[in-house]
């Protein structure tokens, strides 16, 4: 698990260097297409327009990101389930500190994290995902993002997204003033074929880079998406949890979410765009996720929780060699004793006879069965949202809980069920 | 002369090599510190929520004595255990104990539609959770850092400034595999 950070940041070296190699080659021709001897001034363009894409997303991504996609904060009190999830797999990724929890209203369940360091994280999910999922899809789920956290996945995505956003707005920029008018090889035609060679390279430059700076990033992507994956297993012990819940998010259809964009769909749990598109080319080399299909598959056919097994189950499913950074197995962690916990307690549990037959083993499992806990936590995501939406609750004799809007004029409110009349002034008075 | 030069360069990778293995040795080792810590706040959490577990279950559950006793008795013994050992014995202990009440509280339907009752449960049942998890970490730490101590070259350098192997902490379950004995007035 440590190494596989280390392995992460040499990584990040190399694909740092590889791009900015690409951006300055790009910037070099720009700068020689347009007028000789400007090769040096389009380098030093290209370094300001990556300096300034860095420096604005550096420090303020987190922030704009979470505002884009409307993330509301969530303490303690008000989602404990959630916030307890979360506080959990913070214990078992061992992060130094415990992420910023967010939730989004949004019925399309997906989840997503971000943050530079691990210190500054922040996990969201959506008010769709609370309400579908059980406790241990719940846990998958963050599980699946805490690892994205500590794997440095994040920072790793941010360098190559902004690296892929210098080079496709330099090559825009070049091909649009080459095609209305501009770049001397088409003012000066007497030059020799060397210049023609140059304008090919040029052109060929423009119009590839960016696709090459894509599929590099998204190659990536997918294979942080697997590392994710094994990483959850690990951490929760329980790849089944995770399995499900990608199961359950597959079967609807998801929808786009608000605020993602194909920027930031790698950051997301799964794909946020594009439900029916993953159907269609779930294989190609444009797609930032892996087909949910193939890694439910892998993470069923799991026999153990460690990344060895991970990555034994993926060759056997897929047929391809080990998806996992070398160095990630050869972490001392990476094989030994990392058993599937709490299967044969969930077993049990489900063909239970009565209540109280066995007790589960102390230790590893909830101690709650999760299939009562869902619906409770389906009501409390509700509750919450119309609480921060400055909803009024009057709890009625009979039971009900009325639930009234922030700007209603009159202060009586009937009970849709025992007929009651509540008078608001005094409800909230007394509240 | 060149002899010499060779020597003092082999010299210095060595010592190079050496503060390297011991920074390492000192991360580990203080990671390995860290990582119990997290362990020991949670069961410091569980042992505090306990009091209020019983005040909440008792009205509803007084034909259970033995198991309620049983509860409190593992908790004095968490408090009175000296070594790690002993420790982790008391505290499995205690797992045990709270999982065979919630298990009876199964069976107790008015309980079981207290909030209160659901709010400990939730809380009870996460700590749990946390205690496994950071206990799962703690361990990871403790192998890392024996691995260190244990494995050449960096076993030399251990050796000569004392590092100490880190305990395992292993909640003895063997006890809670067997079915518990729960008794129905």
């Amino acid at each position: 698990m440590f190494e596989a950070i280390a392995a992460n940041r040499r990584k990040s070296a190399v694909l740092v260097i590889l791009m900015a190699v690409l951006l300055g080659g790009l910037g070099y021709v720009l700068g020689e297409f347009f007028s000789q001897g400007a090769g040096p001034f389009g380098v030093v363009l290209a370094a300001v327009v990556w300096l300034i894409l860095t420096l604005v997303s550096y420090s303020q991504g987190d922030q704009i990101f979470l505002s884009i996609s409307g993330a509301r904060k969530v303490g303690p009190e008000d989602l404990p389930v959630l916030w307890n999830v979360v506080e959990e797999m913070t214990l078992a990724a061992g992060l130094p500190k415990m992420p910023a929890v967010y939730v989004i209203d949004d019925p399309a369940p997906n989840a997503f994290a971000t943050g530079r360091k691990p210190d500054t994280a922040s996990v969201a999910v959506t008010s769709g995902l609370l309400k579908m999922l059980n406790r241990d899809e719940l846990q998958g789920v963050v599980a699946h993002e805490l690892a994205h956290v500590k794997n440095r996945d994040i920072l790793l995505m941010l360098y190559a997204g902004v690296l892929v956003g210098a080079i496709v707005l330099l090559a825009d920029i070049g091909l649009r003033s080459w095609i209305w008018g501009g770049g001397r090889s088409r003012r000066s035609s007497g030059d020799g074929g060397g210049q023609a060679i140059l304008l090919v390279i040029a052109i060929l430059l423009m119009i590839l880079a960016p696709l090459l700076a894509q599929l590099i990033q998204f190659a990536i992507s997918r294979k942080r998406e697997y590392l994710a994956d094994a990483s959850a297993a690990a951490f929760t012990r329980f790849p089944a949890g995770l399995a499900s819940a990608l199961e359950k998010i597959a079967g609807v259809a998801a929808g786009q979410l608000r605020g993602a964009s194909r920027a930031t769909a790698s950051m997301y749990i799964v794909n946020p765009l594009a439900a029916a598109a993953e159907k269609r080319d779930a294989a190609s080399l444009t797609a930032t996720h892996p087909p949910i299909a193939e890694r439910v598959r892998i993470l069923r056919a799991m026999h153990g929780a460690s990344f060895l097994d991970y990555d034994k189950t993926f060759a056997a499913v897929t047929g391809k060699s080990g998806v996992l950074p070398k160095s990630a197995l050869e972490d001392p962690h990476a094989g030994a004793g990392l058993r599937i916990q709490g299967e044969s307690w969930r077993q049990d549990s489900a063909s239970r006879p009565g209540p109280a037959a066995a007790a589960p083993p102390v230790g590893a499992r909830p101690l709650m069965p999760a299939a009562s806990a869902s619906r409770a936590q389906a009501r409390a995501v509700d509750d919450w949202f119309y609480a921060k939406d400055g909803w009024a609750r009057v709890d009625c004799s009979c039971g009900a809980a009325l639930k009234v809007p922030p700007g209603l004029v009159s202060s009586r409110i009937k009970c849709p069920r025992c007929g009651t009349v509540h008078d608001l002034h005094r409800a909230s008075r007394s509240a | 002369m060149s002899v010499l030069i060779i020597i003092l360069i082999l010299l210095a990778v060595v010592v190079m090599a050496a503060i390297g293995i011991y920074n390492s040795l000192v991360q580990l080792r203080n990671q390995t510190k860290e990582a119990w810590a997290q362990v020991d706040v949670q069961l410091k959490r569980r042992f505090d929520l306990i009091p209020n577990l019983m005040e909440t279950v008792k009205g509803y559950m007084k034909h259970e004595r033995e198991t309620l006793e049983a509860v409190t008795q593992a908790r004095a013994a968490v408090q009175g255990a000296g070594s790690l050992g002993d420790r982790a014995q008391a505290e499995g202990q205690l797992g045990m104990a709270l999982g065979r009440l919630f298990a009876v509280a199964e069976s107790y339907p008015d309980l079981k539609a207290s909030q209160n009752f659901l709010a400990l449960q939730e809380e009870l049942a996460s700590t749990e959770n946390k205690i496994g998890f950071s206990r799962q970490h703690y361990n990871q730490s403790v192998m890392n850092l024996n691995n260190k101590i244990q494995m050449f070259p960096s076993n030399i350098v251990a050796g000569v400034f004392n590092f100490a192997a880190g305990e395992f902490f292993e909640l003895k379950d063997e006890a809670a595999r067997e079915a518990p004995k729960v008794s129905f007035n």
